[in-house]
């Protein structure tokens, strides 16, 4: 049952447009061609959105893996003034709901004249993924034992370079974990890109597959391409994601049982 | 989709580790490590979240798209909007929405959940990969494919559904009737949030040990009393935790709507919260009246969250 639009998505993307429409449905893709992956390739908009949507995912997600990175250590490492509040507030922010904040977000960079651009995308999308990213962070910083610094520092090393050759390495797991996580959010997020970005020649890619899916001017929809197109797009995130649940779940663990 | 297990995880931390050396040495470290991520959420959201407090207090009206300055004006969007039967035919919408496919997510999801348990590994393991998949797909994905599964000319639904008996439904529209338009909503949001709340249901039920178990039917738990005294208060808090989370994603669905809208019919009957925030703001210029609008969002959410938070803490401290 669940996964049926799934198959039914990958099934119809390899039939021409003939089996589509004839009015049996084909359920096996026997005759399967790649006819309708090549189409969407050539398509000079998806190549567009897929290097639009590479840069702005690329931005966003380095500078909110640093900033998030950066907080965590705070969070987790030092107890100082305003910490609760700040821990708080990185809570809070993840409760505003998107669609209620658009309007103004579409102000601010309509003010600044960042419409359509890589970096007004990239700033909203930054301040949406790092409080997220800062709390699943702050869960891994904690699982690896301040002693183990502590014990590296007695050996001769200084504060950064114990941190660099023992807590660094034991943090990756969860550097990767995190990064996938904010790399789905941006990679898929559509409502604020549709408000930004309204240019065809700024689409990220979940814009050029509604837009891909409309009707052409003579009222038909290219559904095997449409299916292609929609398979190109789900297929990373498929995977990154069934990569990132067993990292998650091994991480959370780890972290249990180290304390 | 995934706010919750990091949310836990934080109000579980430990204490940070006392390093009470580095503190009088460098009192001003810390704050430099959360400064950039405090100024990307002042950027990216604090300002935007300001300039929304303000302007649902101000006027925004043909005047204002010719560059005359908002004109404050008090409680008047909020009152404009409250009066209007327009707003509150939506709202009532979104809550009855919200509130059906919240429900729906939930008694499926745990339906699902307690069938894992119950079924070989194998076909559990088939199952919860199914479910991944459907879960990671990417919205707009997700909404085409259904688009395509209803497709009035050569959908598979309505071919399949043509097969019972006295039923001919090919050439139905699915999109058309508020009413169908908004069942199919419900039903992709459904199917594609599901996941989530099956597989976090199952964790908590993995969660209730074999030895927790058998004590109690060495006591002479029958199955009933097993689900009230054992499984349920293990389960509880997940599942209040689950059932917040729903409401309050199914509150906001915006991309759903606007993309079956783009497929289907457009119009105000076919609008929730979050598309008619949009018509009234970026469509309409009505800036002020979609700002006071989104803060009734906001209000709600927060009513919402508010027990969430509170559930996170008590289960913190006991």
């Amino acid at each position: 049952m669940w996964v049926f639009p799934v198959y039914w998505m990958v099934n119809s993307s390899f039939q021409t447009s003939a089996t589509i429409s004839s009015l049996t449905p084909t359920w096996l893709p026997t005759s399967g061609s790649w006819t309708n992956y090549r189409a969407v390739f050539s398509d000079s908009t998806f190549t567009g959105a897929l290097g639009m949507s590479l840069a702005v995912t690329g931005i966003a997600l380095v500078v909110c893996l640093v900033f998030a990175f950066l907080g965590a250590l705070a969070v987790s490492r030092f107890r100082f003034r305003g910490r609760k509040s700040f821990v708080l507030a990185v809570i809070l922010v993840q409760m505003l709901p998107a669609e209620a904040m658009f309007i103004a977000q579409y102000k601010m960079i309509s003010g600044l004249g960042l419409l359509n651009s890589i970096a007004g995308v990239s700033i909203i999308y930054i301040a949406m993924v790092v409080p997220f990213t800062l709390w699943m962070l702050r869960g891994f910083v904690a699982g690896v034992p301040a002693d183990l610094e502590e014990a590296a520092m007695m050996d001769g090393c200084t504060r950064f370079g114990a941190f660099m050759r023992v807590t660094f390495p034991l943090l990756a797991p969860g550097l990767v974990a995190s990064g996938v996580y904010a790399y789905l959010q941006v990679w898929n997020e559509f409502a604020l890109a549709s408000v930004i970005l309204t240019s065809d020649q700024s689409e990220t890619l979940p814009l050029w597959l509604r837009n891909f899916a409309q009707p052409s001017s003579l009222g038909m929809i290219e559904w095997g391409q449409v299916m292609a197109g929609s398979t190109l797009v789900a297929i990373p995130v498929i995977v990154f994601f069934m990569i990132v649940q067993g990292r998650m779940t091994s991480g959370l663990v780890g972290g249990a049982v180290k304390g | 989709m995934t706010t919750s297990a990091p949310a836990r995880e934080l109000l579980d931390a430990p204490p940070p580790p006392s390093r009470p050396r580095s503190r009088r040495k460098r009192p001003r470290l810390p704050y430099l490590l959360i400064a950039p991520a405090l100024i990307a959420l002042l950027v990216g959201m604090g300002y935007p979240l300001g300039w929304q407090v303000l302007n649902s207090f101000r006027e925004y009206g043909l005047a204002q798209q010719f560059g005359e300055a908002p004109a404050w004006v008090g409680l008047d969007n909020y009152i404009s909007l409250l009066t209007d039967g327009a707003f509150w035919s939506v709202l009532i919408k979104s809550v009855a929405f919200m509130a059906v496919t919240a429900l729906a997510t939930m008694v499926i999801g745990i339906g699902l959940a307690v069938l894992m348990k119950s079924i070989p590994s194998w076909s559990r393991i088939t199952l919860q990969i199914a479910m991944l998949v459907a879960w990671a797909m990417p919205i707009v994905a997700q909404m085409t494919v259904w688009n395509w599964l209803i497709d009035d000319r050569n959908g598979v639904l309505n071919y399949l559904l043509s097969f019972l008996p006295g039923v001919d439904l090919v050439g139905h529209n699915w999109l058309v009737d508020p009413w169908s338009f908004f069942a199919v909503a419900s039903i992709i949001i459904t199917w594609a949030s599901v996941p989530f709340v099956a597989l976090s249901v199952y964790a908590g039920l993995t969660q209730v040990s074999d030895e927790v178990v058998e004590a109690a039917q060495l006591d002479g738990a029958g199955g009933f009393q097993m689900l009230r005294r054992v499984t349920l208060p293990i389960l509880r808090p997940i599942l209040v935790i689950l059932l917040l989370l729903q409401l309050i994603w199914d509150l906001r669905v915006y991309a759903q709507i606007e993309l079956l809208q783009g497929f289907g019919a457009a119009g105000d009957k076919y609008d929730l919260l979050g598309t008619y925030i949009y018509g009234l703001g970026i469509g309409q210029g009505h800036f002020g009246v979609a700002a006071a609008a989104a803060m009734i969002v906001l209000f709600f959410t927060i009513a919402l969250s508010w027990f969430y938070v509170r559930e996170l803490i008590k289960e913190d401290q006991s």
